[in-house]
Formats: C-alpha cells, structure tokens, sequence
C-alpha cells in the first residue's frame, strides 16, 4: 500500500477552480498505515475510494485514475472548503461531521481507520474530539433529527453531566452547545485500549505546537516513546520554535535516537549514544540494548564494534543510575510503608504503651475513622477536594468519643485485669464490626481520592514519589510530633505521665485519675480516627478494616518499646524498610514471615524492645 | 414413690410433646422441599457471599410464585459458614443430616469447596458451586455451575495475546490454592505458545495485601523493556483496590500495561472509586451490562427484590440463577428430588442464560459458556470488548498441566467417573 501511496502522490490532479490548485493524493487511510496523517498538513488528503485496489495492468490503473478524477471533482464541488494563511486548503467541517458519522456507526475493530480519516480531513479540528474521545465524554445523539436536519447522520457530541443527572451536549466538531439531554437520549462512542493508544499519539502529534509548555512536553514524550521517523521532521520543526531547554533536551534525544537507529555515519552515531545518554527514559535504553543484541550465530547485530564499545558504556551508566534511583525508591517505599505502620500503631502507643491497656478494639477504632471520612463526603459530595482535611478533626473527635465510652463502660471496671480486658474489648471489636455491618451494609464504601492527592511527583523518567504517599508520610509525622507537644508540655500530658508512672502517688497529690484515664484513652482512640482519615486513602472502606492493622500496630509498639513514643516511630519506620528491602528478594509473602521471625528473636533477646522504659515506672 | 410418678408423669408429657413435635416437622417435611444455603453472611466473604444467598432466596420466591415443584413449595434453609473453613464441612452435614435439605447452593472460595467435598460425598448431597475456580476436580456431588480455567483465564490470555499483541506477562495472585493453580495453567499454556520464560513474572501476595508499591514499581519496570505487556490477575478480594490505586498513581495507564483480573466483577467494582481502573479488563462469563431480554428481566427482579435501585448483578449471581433453574428443571423432569435420579437428569439440561444464549450442563458437570472481556468503565460497568463466538465447554482437567491432561470427567454410563484416565483407560477411583 506504501508503494502505491506514493505512485499517486506524484500523480497531480490539477483542477482549475475558483482558482484555487488542488493537490489531491489518494491515500489508503488504514490502520497499517498510521503515517497517513501525516500529510495532512502538507496536502489536502481526500480519502476518495474505499478498499485497496491491486494496481498491475494500466487498464485497471486508468479506471482508477478516472474514479479519482470523477470522484474528486465531486467532492471538491460539495465540500465546503476554505482558504487558510498558508495558502492550503482546509477540507470544510462537511466531511468531517460525514466521517463522525461513521465513527460512531463503526464497529470496535473499524474504528481507528476513521479516526486516521478524520486526523487527515481535519487536522486541530479534531482535536477537542479527540481528546473528549479519550476521556470518554463523546456520544451520539440517538435521535438526530433532533441536532441536524439529517435524521440519518448520526451527529457526535460532547457531552458533560450536570448536576440534575442530565447532560449538556456541545457538537464535537463546531464546539456549538447544543442543550442538555437525558442519559438515554445519547450514546456513547466506544473505545478501547488500542485506540485510547492511538488516540493518545493523535493528540500529542496535534498539540506539539500547544501554548502549554507541559502539553508540549507530554507529546514530545509520547512521540519518543513511540519513535519512528516520520515524526522527525515535526519534531525539527518544533524544536526551532521551543524555548524551554527541558523539552528542547528531550526533542534532541529523540532526532539523536532516530539518527542512532537509521543512520550509516559512524561518527554521527557515536555523538549521538553521547546526546541520548543523557536521558534515562526506557525507550533509550531499550534502543541500546538491541545494539548488543546478538543473532542465533550469536554474531552481533550491530556490526561496528566502537559503537558496540560505546553503548555498553552507555548502559553501564545507565544501568547505574537505575541502580540508584531504585535504591531510592525501596528507601521511599520503605518509609511509607513505615509512615502506614506509625500511624497505627501511634494510638496504641498511648492506650497500651503509657496505660498498660491492651485493647483489641484498636482496629475498629481506626475503621470507624475511615468510615467517618466516608459520611462526611456523603455531606460534601460537592467539595470531595477539602472533605478529607475535614474528615481529620471530626474522624479525631468520633473514635475519641467511642474511645471513652469503650474506657468509661467497660475497661475501668477490669483495671487491672489485663486477660478479662484483652477479651472484653476483642469482644467490642466484634461488636462495632458487627454494627458498621448493619449500618453500612458489608460491602465496601467507595471513598473518593481528592485530585490533589493522585498521581506522582516525577523527578525524572525513572524515579517518581507518588503523591498520596508522600503526604501521608509527613501527615504520619505531623501527627507523632503534635503528640509529643501533647505528651510533654500540656498539662494533660504531664497528668499521663505522672498516672502512668504511679497511679496512687498521683491519686494523693490530687490528680483526677479517672478523669485522666478516659482522656488518654479518647486521645488514643482519637489518634486511631486520624489513621483511618490516612487508610481510607489506601485501601478499602470496609468492615474488616481494622483486622488487617490491629497485629502490625501491636508489633510496631512492641518492637520500639511499650512507653516509649520513640521508640514506636523507630520502630515503624524500620519494620517498613526491612520490609522494602527483604520484598523484592524473597516476595511479599515471604517479607512478612520473616520480619515476624525476625521481631520473635528480637524479643526474645530484648523482651522490652528497642527503647525499655527506664527508671522505676519500668520495674512494676 | 411419689416422686418417681411424678417424674413419669413429667417424662410420658415431656414424651408426648416432643413426640407431636417430631410428627409436625416430619408433615411439614412432606409438604416441602428444602433448599440449603450455604453461604458465609459473616466474616471476610461476607461481602461477596451475601448476595449470592440474597440471590438463591430471590430465586425460591419466584419458584414459589410459580407454585413450586411437584406441587411442593420450596422451602429455604439458610445456615451460615461465618468465613471459617472447616465450618462449612459442619454445616453441610447439618443441611444434610439434621435439616434433609434436598439441594444445597454455596461455597465461594476453593478452599471452603475442598473442605465441604468429603462431607457432600459421604451423605450424597448435591451442591451446586457457582463461582469461576481452578478445575482439576469433578466430584458425582457437586455441579459447577462457574467458570473452569479454560473458560476464563485462557481466553482471557488469547484476546490479549491476539488483540493486544502483549509479549510479556506478569502473572499476579493472592497466595492460595485457586491463584496458584491457575497460574500454573497459565504459565504451562504462555511456554506451549512459545513466550519465553524470561519474558513471565508470577508474583505471589498475601490476602488482604495493602502495600503494592515495590511490586507496581516492579511491573513498571518488567513493562519498560520495549515489550508489550499485561498483567494477568488473580488477586483476590479487598487487596485489589489498593492495587489498583497504586497503579493509577505511579502513572501505569490501561494502554501501557491492561490488567486483566478473574476475580473483578461488578459488586466489587460498586465498592471503590473507579477512576484509577478505567480501561482495565475483566473475562467473565456474564456482564450486567450485557443486553438482552433475559438479563433486563433478572436485573429488574433483582433490584425490587433487593428493594435497592443501586445494587449489580454480576457473574456469579448469573452461575446461581442458570443452577437453580437446571436444578428445578431437572426435579421437574425426574419427578423427584432424590439426589441419584437428579444427578443424571441433570446431564443434558439446557436452560437461557442471561446473555441471550443457552447453557447446558456437560456430562462432566461443567456448564458450556460464552466468555467475555470486558473494559471497565467509570460508572463501574463492563464495556464487552471481545466474545467468544459460540460457547465454550468447561473442561475439569486442564489440558496444559503434565498429569491432568490424560484425565476426563464423564458422569454417564459406562465410565461414571471423575477423573477418567483416557490413556490407561481407568479410573483413578479417587473420589475428588
């Protein structure tokens, strides 16, 4: 099809009318052709006839030059067509509402050779449609005699919902709006992966020229990533009128890549390993890669062996950074999975660490929180962006009030008793599990992520910090040093240190230990809301939440030390790393096991764990 | 010698009572036909089990409606296995022994299957298991009703290995007995088809897994090496929100590496925001989304019996409904309920499915399905993307594992065997 393409590229129909000059080529515009579009801009393309024709006798070659001729001249009369600066003609928006009509008449598989049609027939006019396309926003309007005067042609729309569950429809192409509809007067246009690709590529080749520097960056990115060398020239085009030296770098690496990939020159591609070093973007080093590749004879691919010298000194280079991006990474994900462990165990920190009170019910302390996030964004469905720092003080002041019932109603009465109070408040556990069941119903609550809190911070193409991990990690510190202001310079504090180091001598200088009892717990259980508030971000809302979180929260304050608030962040943050460092060797199932192993000999070697408290409050 | 008349006087009332007690169950027993339930409503398969019993109680009602069977009403016995393995074995022998129900419909998880199997065998019940699973089993008691590996996984591998020309395949599960297996067939299928070893990564995780970040960094990097490549899923359960959140955030989108799970229906689909999943794919046998007169008539009797307009349906309530109504159709045809004369009618039953097509029950008591891939989509629906043309069979061995691919199931005179062995022609005798 290739060859045939560019016979009839030479083939110049000149139809002299209202003087313009028509360069009309005739271009089989189907999927595996995908550089069709690209003469869009350089030539109208009119796609005139359907289906491949074999050309090999000159009477068959004649026919078509005809049916081109005939057809052509047709169009030309019907289109409705127009000058532009440049001096080419833009093909009218006439065919491109006839080609929006096959797109959403098409079936799943046919659908890329249209949108490869309308890209030639339209060029940035298609862009918006495009782009709602890939965002899932294009429909047809079921009845279109309702938008059109043609009820045959089927009319393709951009829809958005509004808040009364309709859909205010603007026409794709002319960007017109069109009023509101309801769901079942529109269609959707179907997509899938494949052309959510192509579509993607689409749009980076159409917004290269975008006032946006970050759009441009995307579709350089994008045309990198899928380099071949006919995007060459537009990247050289674009590269003239950058002026931002980040994507000016990246433009480079790719014009180097392709000089890498398809020249002779020897020089020419050593420079150019030199400019695509600098990039660590996988497609780079996938390229380099091939270059060392070898052949079932296992003769090299690449025959020239400075080059082959210098790409495997580009990729041990290569291969070193990774090796320390990735170590920054494992450190990263350690310390989130630290900051996760920290949070739930700094709760149990205060209610089993400073007052000795084993509580099972922990867990469903943190699930309340995160069910408490997912009510207040039943109240706020409008603001879901601000709902999760509102949910912090009311998740806080929730499970602080549960907290104290639990202290006032069962566990004072078994002070003392640590056996009956670990089975009255596993009870409990069950209790409230239950009752967020009943409530709730048992399957999961869907809480919604705020925008702010998705995606990831790049610092290049190989190390990115995901954004909800990262504000969690510093929400997870925040929180432990709001405590240790509590703990060490309220009066609430200094009451909970003095009742925690001895009860009685408290009790007789006038400290209201009962009162103090139920405090700590409520800020205890309090704290467990917070962590909620931060788990209702990562996993599921559920009714078996807190199950999954009530061992590693035990084993955390353990490990770090009962009593010792330190010691709970040490230890946390040092189980999340050992964790990260052993994962990718042993798996995830195995990482587990061993850390347990390693916290059993641990304690059997310190019993009072990292930080013992000392002083005589540690002796009774 | 007052006393001990008294006593006899007390125990001959006592014995009266209970006697007339006996008399009034075994009445109502004649009136009835019981319909065990076997489903977890506590516990961590509460969320997905409920439904299932909600759905064999919706189907009972509509039974009763239409007057029963053999001029009985069916009756529902609902016991609940709380999530515990081992309770379900109790369980069933109390369905069976103690409360005689006739059939019974439960299990979700293999290993609750595996637990229940001896106990079924032993007092010949009949249970009907309407979840996809591993294979590798084909038991006179039980009739499959969900879909085998061949009818899921491997067709789910083929539209990607096809459509999408994936190269490289990351095969992730839940650490038990179903992800395991499955794999196992997965990866014996990918090296028959010639992908190489380097180019499969099988991952393992515990249940309820929370913390996905080294394993997506992982994948992304396995996926960064200029082939193709999808995922493969049989994470199972609360661990896939999670993970698939943490794919969205480290920026891995539908069209760079797809995700396609087995164990992603629309229930579980209702309970997470779906932004991050858009474009991923599921293979099942059934979609809500699917239209068809049969499905728009379930799903309607669904929501009014649910009496919520919001609740799904999904694959497993479609495996429920097609046993129920094979059940019914079979008794009918029988004209008893006793569990030997059902099980034989039973082979050849054809009943509509919810996707405008017919299932039949194989003489291997696999049921014949169509299979679909599915694109999730953000209202939490499935897109059909692929469909098998016609229905595929269930197969119980697997004809890719060394020592289940001699084996057939056939439950039909001559051979009446589980695991037949096609080469040595004997069977095995083992009863599971």
């Amino acid at each position: 099809m290739v060859i045939l393409t560019l016979k009839l590229q030479n083939v110049l129909v000149k139809i002299s009318n209202r003087n313009f000059i028509f360069t009309i080529c005739f271009i089989e515009a189907s999927g595996d052709y995908p550089g069709a579009s690209f003469f869009s801009t350089e030539y109208i393309v009119l796609k005139i006839f359907q289906h491949s024709m074999p050309v090999k006798s000159p009477v068959k070659y004649a026919i078509m030059l005809v049916l081109v001729f005939l057809s052509a001249t047709n169009i030309v009369e019907s289109v409705y067509a127009q000058h532009d600066e440049t001096g080419v003609i833009q093909a009218g928006p006439g065919q491109i509402v006839q080609l929006g009509d096959k797109l959403a008449r098409a079936k799943l598989k046919n659908v890329q050779t249209v949108l490869v049609k309308m890209e030639a027939a339209g060029g940035d006019a298609v862009l918006a449609l495009y782009q709602a396309m890939l965002s899932g926003d294009l429909f047809y309007v079921k009845d279109a005699s309702s938008v059109s005067g043609n009820a045959a042609l089927r009319r393709l729309v951009i829809a958005s919902k509004t808040e009364n569950r309709t859909y205010l429809l603007q026409d794709a192409i002319t960007l017109d709006s069109l009023g509101e509809r309801t769901k079942k007067q529109i269609k959707k246009v179907r997509s899938n992966n494949k052309l959510r690709g192509y579509l993607r590529s689409a749009i980076a080749r159409l917004t290269l020229n975008s006032e946006q520097p970050e759009i441009r960056k995307s579709a350089v990115e994008n045309m990198l990533d899928s380099l071949d060398s006919k995007s060459i020239p537009y990247l050289e085009k674009a590269r003239e009128q950058e002026s931002e030296s980040d994507i000016i770098e990246l433009i480079d690496v790719a014009i180097a890549l392709n000089v890498l990939r398809t020249s002779e020159d020897v020089d020419l591609r050593l420079q150019a390993i030199e400019t695509v070093q600098q990039s660590l973007r996988p497609v780079v080093r996938n390229s380099l890669t091939q270059l060392l590749e070898q052949d079932e004879q296992s003769a090299f691919i690449e025959p020239n062996a400075p080059i082959r010298a210098k790409a495997r000194e580009a990729l041990d280079d290569f291969q070193n950074k990774l090796d320390f991006y990735g170590l920054l990474e494992t450190i990263f994900f350690g310390l989130s999975l630290g900051s996760v462990l920290l949070l739930v165990a700094t709760g149990l920190a205060i209610t089993f660490g400073v007052m000795g009170v084993i509580n099972m019910a922990h867990g469903e302390l943190i699930m309340l929180g995160a069910y408490t996030t997912y009510v207040v964004q039943l109240w706020m469905p409008n603001n879901i962006e601000y709902s999760v720092l509102v949910a912090i003080p009311v998740a806080f002041i929730v499970s602080g009030m549960v907290g104290i019932a639990i202290e006032r109603g069962v566990i004072r009465h078994l002070q003392g008793r640590p056996l009956e109070t670990l089975l009255a408040t596993f009870g409990i556990s069950l209790i409230l599990q239950q009752a967020v069941r009943s409530m709730f119903s048992p399957l999961n609550r869907q809480v919604a992520t705020p925008d702010w809190m998705g995606g990831s911070l790049e610092f290049n193409a190989v190390f990115s910090i995901t954004y909800n991990r990262l504000y969690i990690l510093i929400f997870a510190l925040l929180v432990f040093f709001a405590l240790q202001l509590i703990m060490k310079k309220t009066s609430l504090g200094l009451y909970v240190r003095a009742v925690s180091q001895n009860r009685d001598m408290a009790k007789a200088i006038g400290i209201r230990t009962e009162w103090v009892d139920a405090m700590t717990f409520g800020l205890g259980s309090g704290i467990a809301g917070i962590a909620g508030v931060a788990l209702s971000q990562l996993t599921n809302v559920g009714p078996n939440l807190g199950q999954a979180y009530i061992i590693d929260s035990f084993m955390v304050v353990v490990f770090g030390g009962v009593g010792n608030l330190w010691g709970t962040l040490v230890g946390g943050m040092s189980l999340g790393l050992v964790n990260k460092f052993l994962e990718p060797a042993t798996g995830a199932v195995l990482a587990n096991i061993l850390v347990l192993v390693f916290i059993i000999l641990f304690i059997q070697k310190r019993p009072r764990g990292l930080f013992p408290q000392k002083g005589r409050a540690a002796e009774s | 010698m007052k006393v001990t008349s008294a006593i006899s006087r007390t125990v001959s009332k006592v014995g009266l009572v209970l006697g007339f007690c006996m008399l009034s169950t075994a009445l109502m027993a004649a009136d009835t036909i019981k319909v065990g339930v076997l489903h977890s409503l506590s516990g961590t398969m509460a969320i997905s089990e409920t439904t299932l019993k909600d759905t064999v109680l919706m189907m009972v009602e509509e039974q009763n409606k239409k007057g029963g069977l053999l001029g009985k009403k069916l009756e529902a016995v609902v016991v609940d296995p709380a999530s515990n393995w081992p309770l379900f074995a109790e369980k069933t022998r109390e369905l069976l022994s103690q409360k005689k129900v006739d059939v019974i419909f439960g299990c979700w998880t293999s290993v609750s299957r595996k637990s229940v199997l001896p106990v079924i065998e032993e007092l010949n019940g009949l249970l009907f298991y309407p979840v996809q699973y591993e294979g590798e089993e084909s038991s006179k008691n039980v009739f499959y009703t969900g879909a085998a590996p061949n009818q899921q996984a491997i067709p789910a591998v083929d539209y990607l290995m096809e459509e999408l020309e994936v190269e490289r395949w990351v095969l992730a599960g839940t650490d038990y007995v179903y992800p395991r297996t499955t794999n196992k067939i997965l990866e014996a299928y990918l090296l028959h088809k010639g992908v190489a070893k380097k180019d499969i990564l099988v991952n393992y995780t515990p249940f309820g897994h929370s913390d996905w970040q080294s394993i997506v960094s992982n994948i992304k990097k396995f996926g960064s090496e200029g082939k193709k490549t999808a995922v493969v899923s049989t994470i199972n359960g609360d661990a896939n929100v999670p993970f698939y959140k943490e794919l969205g955030n480290q920026g891995v989108s539908a069209e760079d590496i797809p995700v396609v799970a087995f164990s992603v229906g629309e229930e579980e689909l209702s309970g997470l925001d779906t932004k991050p999943l858009v474009g991923h794919l599921a293979a099942w046998n059934y979609f809500q989304s699917v239209e068809s007169d049969e499905n728009e008539e379930f799903i309607a009797q669904w929501k009014k019996f649910i009496k919520d307009d919001k609740r799904v349906t999904n694959d497993p309530m479609e495996a429920t409904y097609i046993g129920f109504n094979m059940w019914a159709s079979a008794v009918e045809k029988a004209g008893t309920t006793d569990v030997d004369t059902v099980e034989q009618a039973l082979i050849g039953i054809t009943t509509p499915n919810l996707t405008g097509g017919t299932a039949v029950m194989n003489r291997n008591h696999h049921l014949s399905k169509p299979v679909l891939i599915g694109e999730i989509q953000e209202d939490g629906q499935f897109e059909v993307v692929s469909e098998t043309d016609g229905v595929v069979p269930g197969d119980a061995w697997s004809d890719f594992l060394e020592g289940s691919k001699d084996l057939v199931a056939d439950w039909v005179k001559p051979i009446r065997c589980g695991n037949f062995n096609a080469k040595t022609a004997k069977c095995s005798g083992q009863n599971f």
